[in-house]
């Protein structure tokens, strides 16, 4: 197969799928509601959505590395807890 | 309220930059997310191992040593040419003949590829041979960067700042230029001091270039591989093996493709966190 050596998975698929329909979305939010939406938030940084998804993107990526470290397989609470996060995050940063 | 932007036209021209990122970025990060979870030995053929591979080097001492070698060396490297850079862009003339002459030298050794530059101060450092080796062991001190862990360290500190200060004066410098003369006729009436100029008006007129400079050594320094590797190989033992010569020991030398993948993706976040961070705290405030 032309892709094979990429040695592509249903599981890694559907992440990049995922990352992919989140940028969507925040184009879709971008464009009906355009600036950003900045502010300055309780960690005092001035953040606009996009770097708001950044941040939770990253922390997530954090989160379960951490909950393999400390926990192992599966990573569901690590997902719990980056959700929780994430929603933190466009709350309060 | 910002205003909605009618024409979008200009995307467009923005679309041969996003093909070539996605052919040279994003297709081999993806490619390597792919590699993380898997295992192979070759031929394409590959087998699902979940998070066998995270949970493995999460815990690995190995892994642990490298990542606290890295950060020991960057922040080294970091605390030593930032400012040194910055002293000696304050130095510089800022007219006259020498000024291209300064430039020019400080040019010079960012012009040296950076195997040339680890085969350099490997000759140049031998106790046997080298013309610094022969020096430091006749002033009576023990050094062999070959066999001894201090002298190896030193010897691969010194070769970063050697080789790479020069940015870090060439970018503070454009900084130093950029200050209109006015500033400092001011500070003068005010009968300010050498070091109230400097903390007052050059170094906040700098922080845009130190912000660049500071990531651009931090990240260079994070991923250092070819001057150390040509200069010690790792050695001796393991204590200047960094992390990207480590990983590729793992991925080259063992061939452990998956394991591999796996590091460059934790080795990656810790890259992106840090830079993230680091501009964050630097360019704080910078829009009030």
């Amino acid at each position: 197969m032309l892709l094979s050596w990429m040695a592509w998975t249903w599981q890694t698929a559907a992440f990049f799928v995922l990352v992919a329909l989140a940028l969507v979305a925040m184009g879709i939010w971008e464009w009906r509601s355009p600036g950003g939406a900045p502010r300055r938030g309780i960690l005092g940084l001035d953040t606009t959505r996009g770097d708001r998804l950044f941040i939770s993107l990253l922390g997530a990526g954090f989160i379960h590395l951490g909950w393999l470290a400390a926990f192992g397989a599966p990573p569901w609470g690590a997902l719990a807890v980056s959700v929780l996060f994430a929603v933190a995050v466009f709350r309060w940063v | 309220m910002t205003a909605r932007t009618t024409n979008q036209k200009a995307w467009w021209l923005v679309a041969p930059v996003v093909v070539l990122v996605a052919f040279n970025a994003l297709v081999p990060m993806m490619t390597v997310v792919n590699y993380s979870f898997q295992e192979t030995f070759g031929d394409n053929v590959f087998f699902w191992e979940g998070f066998k591979w995270y949970e493995e080097l999460l815990r690995s001492e190995r892994f642990h040593d490298a990542l606290v070698r890295q950060l020991a060396f960057t922040a080294t490297i970091l605390a030593i040419e930032v400012p040194l850079g910055v002293a000696i862009a304050l130095a510089m003339p800022r007219r006259g003949p020498w000024v291209s002459v300064c430039l020019v030298l400080m040019a010079l050794p960012l012009l040296i590829p950076w195997n040339v530059v680890g085969a350099m101060w490997n000759i140049f450092a031998l106790p046997d041979i080298g013309l610094l080796g022969r020096l430091i062991n006749g002033l009576g001190v023990d050094y062999n960067f070959t066999q001894d862990p201090t002298s190896a360290w030193v010897t691969t500190v010194v070769m970063d700042v050697w080789h790479w200060t020069s940015l870090v004066v060439l970018l503070a410098y454009a900084g130093l230029c950029s200050i209109p003369d006015a500033y400092y006729q001011a500070a003068k009436i005010d009968g300010a001091s050498a070091w109230s100029v400097f903390r007052h008006i050059q170094l906040p007129k700098m922080k845009r270039v130190l912000t660049i400079a500071i990531l651009l050594r931090f990240m260079d320094s994070f991923m250092i591989y070819t001057e150390p590797f040509v200069l010690t190989g790792g050695g001796p033992g393991n204590t200047t093996t960094f992390l990207s010569i480590d990983l590729v020991k793992v991925a080259l030398g063992q061939f452990d493709l998956g394991p591999a993948a796996a590091m460059s993706l934790v080795y990656f976040m810790i890259v992106l966190l840090l830079s993230w961070v680091f501009y964050t705290v630097m360019m704080r405030n910078e829009g009030t």
